[in-house]
Order: structure tokens, then C-alpha cells, then sequence
């Protein structure tokens, strides 16, 4: 069985730059970062469990969206009409926040991102238990982070776990969850 | 445990509209690569394989819609199962879809799936897969997923990728792009070339044919937009779907081989870690360039067909070794009597995968 071992959100309109002095403050690569990865990476600092920064292959990365790297994907549509820029294109892919959320943590295990038309409980949490069919991971943080622009965003994150004394990681407590 | 099998396959791509076109194509050592000058309106000319854009465009459909609905039609009518049914499911792979039209329509992947479940009349919600350049394998290995998680009889996976001004400028602006035809592994690879494909897969449960056997996904953990110096997650992939299989049964490894200098390294050191350098290794970029979204499902079906046929396809641009390890690249058409490979593949973000393919009881 899969347990909830905690969760994170980020609301809508939340100021990062504001969030990221408060709760981290010596990770200057943030600054890099579009804004899906600030608040993937913002919502991993939340959940992310001691002993930390130790490489650990168990913990898989999994995230979701319906605009995948879109917001992004504007900002460098722009760089083209001058100058294309390799710091922005970088950026376009939606699996990137996966990446900077692995390197931050020294997460080696799997990474992978879903686009989806809208957030569903139901395939969240089933595309999530597929996940554990490998046998090497024993963890995973999963996410919705949804930019519509840089000032309209959905952001919550799950950090799931076999066995555990959480409440169970199904479609009625993912649900509950999130609509709190 | 059922097997998850492969029971339908399609390609469209510059060297053919079946797998059967395609296949022996390669055989003949063609390839669709030539140099654009003006072309999606980007200044410096660029190599590139290219689709027949007015062939393939259906009305009222973009490009790209237009050839994941046709592969996706090819594979589902190949493998002779019911589109519609509540208990098939889609799943898409591509990295950036319709992003040509990023000005003027919503082009939000998502959608691209919903219009391929709709052109089948299938009332699921169709899943995109977009984990950079291994796409396409994490695509299939989601497949086989679904099957295994119970409720789904069928999936049929469609990877796609067609280029644009926004890719091509992104490559060039990576210094990515090679100027001339790419060389994977070669002492004189300087870069990768873009490719335009669509592929599809319908998966199911059976005893015969093509079994995907096992995959995995690992990150390096390491950098954003460069690969590992040790193939960590490439090497760690490996390791996870061989851990039950004798590197003696395996007919090749079909690499990622995109031909840049720093992709090639790594996945040597992979396959050296992974205790696989007297595996034969090929790389079809060469071929087909880098088709993104498509690449692990097209050259998945084609390293089928090659071990169908009971070769090992050569690696189109290679002649002379050019990463530190003793890979057993194979410049030429081989033989082999084996009944298992493994794909892999490496991308953006860090992401490696590994995929095992078998049939006929292979000893792994």
C-alpha cells in the first residue's frame, strides 16, 4: 500500500522570490530557474525528508501538468525575433523540473512528467502507483505544477511512500487533499 | 506474471510510410538527411530529415496531428483491435507538439492527445509522456504499465515530433547542430542532426512475439542540459533491466548515439560500466536524425525487424572509434542469432532510460 507521508502547496500569486529567501537562501541557481521549476523546486524544499543531499536511487520525481513548459515556451518564442537564447530554450521542455528537483536533492532514481488535459484524481493516483511497479523505488514526490503565466499558477505536491504510517494514498484522500 | 507484448506497429517518416519500407531502407544504408537553406524561416542553414508536409496533412488538421492520428490509425488496424473500446487506452510521446502555432493557437500537448483519442471515438484520457529525448521509450515503458496496473487490454503508443523555427533555433543556440550529416561515436562527430517521424506501438497481453520485457528511467542527478561524466543514470538504467538477463543473449544495444561529443562519451562509460563491450552497439541518427518524441519508438520497431531478419543494422556515419571505451560499434550490416535487445536513451533534465526486448523464451 501507498501512504502520504506529507504535502506542500504553493498558492496562486504567491511572491517566489519572497518564498525562496524565507525558506532556502544559498541555492543562487533558483535565480535560473522559469517559474514551473521555482515552484517544483520551492515545493520539494517543503517535503524533502533528513538526511538530505545524500544520493539516494529509491525516490522517483514525478510531476504533472496541462501547460507543461508553455509559460516558458512564450519566453523563448520572444528571444527568437532577436537573439534565440540557449538559457531560455534550455528550459522548454516539461521534464525539467523533474531534473532541477533530482539534482537539488541528489535524487537518482526515476524522473518523469505527464501532461494531461486537467487534474483528475483518478489518473494522478494511477499513473502514480504505476510508477512503483519498479521495484527500485521505494518513494516518490509527486506534483501538480500547472503555469499558466508567471502570475497564474496551481501548485501542490505529494511525497508518497510504500508502506509508512501516512493515510493512504488513494483517488478520496488525494482528493480531500487537495480541495482543502 | 502476464507478458506485455507487441501486437501492431507503424512508421512514417521521409524513408517510408510502413516498418517494412523503413527497415529496408536502413538496410540499404539510405537516409533522408540533406542541408535546408531558408527553411521554417531560420537564418543559418541547417541538416535536418524532413516529412512531405502536403502529403501528410490532413484538412483541417496541423502537421503534427495529422501523422500521430495516421500512425496511430496504421498500428491500431495492424494489430486488429477496437480503438474505441473503454478498455483501450493512448498514450502520446513528443517533446514539443504543435509549437509551431505557439503564436496563434493553443498548443498546449494536452490537446494534441485529446484530438487523438477523439479521432478514435476513445472516452479516456489520453496521457502525454514528455520527458525530453527518451519520450518515446518512457512512452512505451508506461504502456506496458497501464496493462500491468490492471483495467486495459491495449495501448497504443504514438510518438511524434515534427521541427519548426523554435527547435532548430533552440539546437543552434545549444551549438548543438552539425553542419553536415551526423557521425554517432565517431572520431569527428560535432552534433546532432533534427528528424521529423511519427511511430506507434499497440501494446497487449500474449505468449508470442515481441515481449517489452522491462525498462527503467534514472536520473543522473547531475546537471540540467549536460550528461553525466560517469553514465550515472544511463549506467544505473542498464543495470535495472539486466539485472535477470546474461549480457549473452542480447543481439545489440541500440543507443541513443545523438553524435555530440559529450552524449556518445557517456554512454560508452555506460556500457562499459554495465559490463557490455562485447555487445554489438548501433545508433540509426545517422539514418534519421534525432526525431525527439518519435526516436525511441522508431528505432525501438526498427531493432525488432532487425532481429526478425537476423541482422544487426549497421551505424550510418560511423567508420572511426571516437569514445574512450572499447564500445563494439558496428560500422556494417552484422549477423546475429540472438533474440533480445536493449534501447536506450538519454535526454535534458538529466533523464536516461533502458528498455529489454525479447521474444522466443531468450535467455533473459
Amino acid at each position: 500500500m501507498l501512504t502520504i507521508r506529507s504535502f506542500a502547496s504553493i498558492p496562486g500569486g504567491t511572491d517566489l522570490t519572497a518564498l525562496y529567501r524565507a525558506r532556502v537562501g544559498d541555492y543562487p541557481k533558483f535565480f535560473k530557474m522559469d517559474t514551473a521549476c521555482k515552484l517544483g523546486f520551492l515545493l520539494a524544499e517543503q517535503l524533502a525528508d533528513a538526511p538530505r543531499f545524500e544520493p539516494r536511487e529509491d525516490r522517483a520525481v514525478l510531476m504533472f501538468s496541462t501547460c507543461g513548459s508553455l509559460c516558458n515556451d512564450r519566453h523563448y518564442e520572444e528571444s527568437v525575433r532577436d537573439f534565440p537564447s540557449p538559457s531560455l530554450f534550455v528550459y522548454t521542455l516539461p521534464n525539467i523540473i523533474t531534473g532541477e528537483i533530482a539534482i537539488r536533492n541528489k535524487y537518482a532514481g526515476e524522473t518523469s512528467a505527464y501532461v494531461l488535459e486537467r487534474f483528475t484524481p483518478e489518473t494522478f493516483v494511477a499513473l502514480v502507483e504505476q510508477a512503483f511497479q519498479d521495484g527500485d523505488t521505494g518513494s516518490a514526490l509527486c506534483g501538480w505544477v500547472d503555469c499558466r503565466a508567471d502570475d497564474d499558477f496551481t501548485a501542490f505536491a505529494f511525497l508518497v511512500e510504500r508502506g509508512g504510517t501516512g493515510m493512504e494514498f488513494n483517488v478520496e484522500n488525494v482528493y480531500g487533499t487537495v480541495s482543502q | 506474471m502476464k507478458k506485455v507484448v507487441c501486437i501492431g506497429e507503424s512508421i512514417l517518416s521521409p524513408l517510408g510510410a510502413t516498418p517494412a519500407e523503413n527497415f529496408a531502407a536502413v538496410c540499404r544504408g539510405e537516409s533522408a538527411l540533406r542541408r535546408y537553406e531558408g527553411m521554417f524561416g531560420v537564418k543559418e542553414p541547417f541538416v535536418a530529415s524532413l516529412m512531405d508536409r502536403e502529403r501528410w496533412t490532413a484538412p483541417g488538421r496541423t502537421f503534427f496531428d495529422s501523422i500521430v492520428i495516421e500512425a496511430a490509425r496504421r498500428a491500431v488496424e495492424a494489430a486488429g483491435i477496437d480503438p474505441a473500446s473503454p478498455r483501450t487506452a493512448f498514450v502520446l510521446s513528443t517533446i514539443k507538439g504543435n509549437v509551431e502555432y505557439i503564436e496563434t493557437q493553443d498548443v498546449t500537448l494536452a490537446c494534441s492527445a485529446r484530438r487523438l483519442a477523439e479521432a478514435f471515438g476513445n472516452p479516456n484520457p489520453a496521457v502525454v509522456v514528455s520527458n525530453a529525448c527518451i519520450s518515446g521509450l518512457a512512452a512505451l515503458l508506461q504502456g506496458r504499465r497501464i496493462l500491468l496496473g490492471g483495467g486495459f487490454d491495449h495501448v497504443v503508443v504514438v510518438g511524434a515530433e515534427v521541427q519548426s523555427r523554435f527547435i532548430v533555433t533552440g539546437f543552434q543556440s545549444l551549438k548543438a547542430l552539425s553542419e553536415a550529416p551526423c557521425k554517432p561515436f565517431d572520431a569527428r562527430r560535432d552534433g546532432l542532426n533534427l528528424g521529423e517521424a511519427a511511430a506507434a506501438v499497440v501494446l497487449g497481453f500474449g505468449d508470442e512475439g515481441w515481449e517489452l520485457a522491462d525498462g527503467a528511467v534514472r536520473n543522473d542527478a547531475n546537471h540540467i542540459s549536460g550528461p553525466s561524466r560517469t553514465g550515472e543514470g544511463s549506467y544505473k538504467a542498464l543495470r535495472h533491466v539486466l539485472r535477470n538477463c546474461s549480457p549473452d543473449a542480447l543481439a545489440f544495444v541500440n543507443v541513443h548515439g545523438t553524435s555530440t561529443l559529450y552524449n556518445d562519451e557517456m554512454e560508452s562509460i555506460a556500457i562499459d560500466r554495465a559490463g557490455l563491450l562485447d555487445v554489438p552497439v548501433n545508433a540509426l541518427k545517422g539514418v534519421f536524425g534525432h526525431t525527439m518524441g518519435a526516436a525511441g519508438v522508431l528505432e525501438s520497431i526498427l531493432s525488432m525487424h532487425a532481429v526478425d531478419a537476423g541482422v544487426v543494422l549497421p551505424t550510418r556515419g560511423f567508420s572511426e572509434p571516437g569514445v574512450s571505451r572499447p564500445v563494439k560499434v558496428s560500422a556494417t550490416m552484422g549477423k546475429t542469432t540472438k533474440q533480445a535487445f536493449v534501447k536506450l536513451l538519454s535526454g535534458f533534465g538529466g533523464v536516461n532510460g533502458a528498455l529489454l526486448f525479447r521474444k522466443g523464451g531468450a535467455g533473459c
